[in-house]
């Protein structure tokens, strides 16, 4: 019982310690092409989050069912039928939010984070872990995702939800609604958590030694 | 039978197990989706005509109710029915008023555009022939150059009275829709193009066009039947 993760900790792993997005890197495709504004990413992050935990539970209900030669072939089954139902749902919900990811809800079946997590975590694990997992997982995704779109929306066209921030004047900084955008506010992102990694270390090295003295 | 199969299984998986694993999934998520189909299709399908219906009125803003026809490519018009247009028929929405007189036809276009199809539903008046309201049904142009499209006064002032005539023998538009440069139009069945955004505006001009040119021909003559809502 010593490497059992604790169910908060199974939720939690994905959310910041192994964000998908900023510390996996896994899923670019959709993270770099739907998030031009926050509504987009927080939709896409949520199909995305329903897709990993429905698959993550299936996959982890099934798990002794499943030989190791048809494994992937079975994870993609299930995974793709997740994808339709979110498919259907969404067309459901509304129009414009399909007209709006459009292909990307079904690329979500090649989102490498889904069949990832199913192959990585969710086959060896009971049911209920792998599912907080993959809802942390989704959830972590869902915040990066957000975390891009959001600043694109700003700079690209000074609005945030769809609320304008800067007026009438504001000339929109129209490169990061597009494609290149993406690539710049995720470069940012990488770039500023490096930094703020490489100096986390310097400052807590130092004090927490005072604080154990202090203490 | 079933000992020596479990057996097996220690070592080398069986076929037998192979198959019933991806039977069991396969059923498992067949069921599933046809379950989702079944609980969204009313929604999805409802969604869909208030779509239609939105942008129907838009570029007929006299509009109270519309129904949808087909232009069969035999000639002749017919009530679309649900789900099942012939080949090759044009669909298009005859719009009626409060009193239920026709008020003009809404079809829709589509032709490439830079980044994707740019689609357009654009309102028609037997009147006059010629369109008397534009809207854009869906586009993925760049932001900021060809969605103004979406936005440019004078590009949609094109669509105030633009000719869709007919050739004497109705056979053809007797003038193609044509989009030409930026301050150049000097004919009603001309497109001023939006300067910096000519493939985009040229797309709008081709899908009016091939539509015009498929579905004018075959509703000209039948336009009697539509006076009244049926």
């Amino acid at each position: 019982m010593i490497n059992v993760p604790s169910n908060w900790q199974e939720f939690t792993e994905g959310l910041w310690e192994r964000n998908p997005v900023f510390v996996m890197v896994l899923g670019m495709c959709p993270t770099l092409a739907v998030t031009v504004s926050a509504i987009n990413s927080i939709s896409m992050g949520l199909a995305t989050t329903f897709v990993l935990a429905a698959s993550c539970w299936l996959v982890s209900v099934l798990r002794h069912l499943i030989p190791k030669e048809v494994r992937i072939a079975s994870y993609i089954a299930i995974i793709a039928t997740f994808v339709t139902v979110v498919d259907y749902a969404i067309q459901a919900i509304s129009l414009e939010m399909y007209e709006a990811l459009g292909a990307y809800i079904q690329l979500i079946v090649a989102n490498c984070l889904v069949l990832g997590r199913a192959e990585a975590h969710a086959a060896k694990t009971p049911p209920l872990g792998a599912t907080l997992n993959a809802v942390g997982m989704g959830l972590g995704f869902t915040l990066g995702l957000t975390m891009i779109g959001g600043v694109r929306e700003i700079l690209g066209s000074g609005t945030l939800l769809g609320v304008s921030l800067f007026g009438p004047n504001f000339q929109p900084w129209v490169v990061m609604v597009l494609p290149p955008g993406g690539f710049f506010v995720m470069g940012g992102w990488l770039l500023l958590f490096a930094i703020w990694r490489k100096y986390r270390d310097k400052i807590l090295s130092t004090p927490e030694k005072e604080s154990v003295h202090g203490a | 039978m079933t000992t020596s199969d479990h057996a097996m299984a220690q070592d080398v998986t069986s076929t037998f197990s192979l198959i019933r694993a991806l039977g069991i999934v396969s059923a498992v998520c067949g069921v599933i989706i046809v379950g989702t189909y079944q609980l969204t299709l009313d929604a999805a399908n409802a969604n869909r005509r208030i779509a239609t219906e939105r942008a129907v009125f838009k570029v007929l803003p006299a509009a109270k109710s519309i129904e949808e026809y087909n232009a069969l490519p035999g000639g002749g018009i017919a009530p679309a029915i649900k789900g099942d247009a012939p080949a090759g028929a044009v669909k298009f929405y005859a719009a009626y008023d409060a009193d239920d007189k026709l008020v003009g036809i809404a079809a829709e276009g589509a032709a490439k555009g830079y980044a994707d199809t740019v689609r357009v539903m654009f309102g028609y008046k037997p009147d006059c022939q010629c369109v008397v309201g534009f809207g854009v049904v869906s586009m993925r142009e760049t932001p900021g150059i060809g969605d103004k499209i979406y936005t440019d006064k004078a590009f949609l002032a094109n669509f105030e009275a633009l000719e869709l005539k007919l050739n004497a023998d109705l056979s053809a538009l007797a003038n193609e829709v044509k989009v030409v440069k930026h301050g150049a139009k000097n004919q009603p069945w001309q497109i001023d193009a939006i300067a910096g955004a000519t493939i985009t505006s040229r797309a709008v001009g081709k899908g009016i066009n091939d539509t015009a040119q498929h579905l004018l021909p075959k509703l000209y003559p039948n336009f009697e039947k539509l006076k009244t809502k049926s």
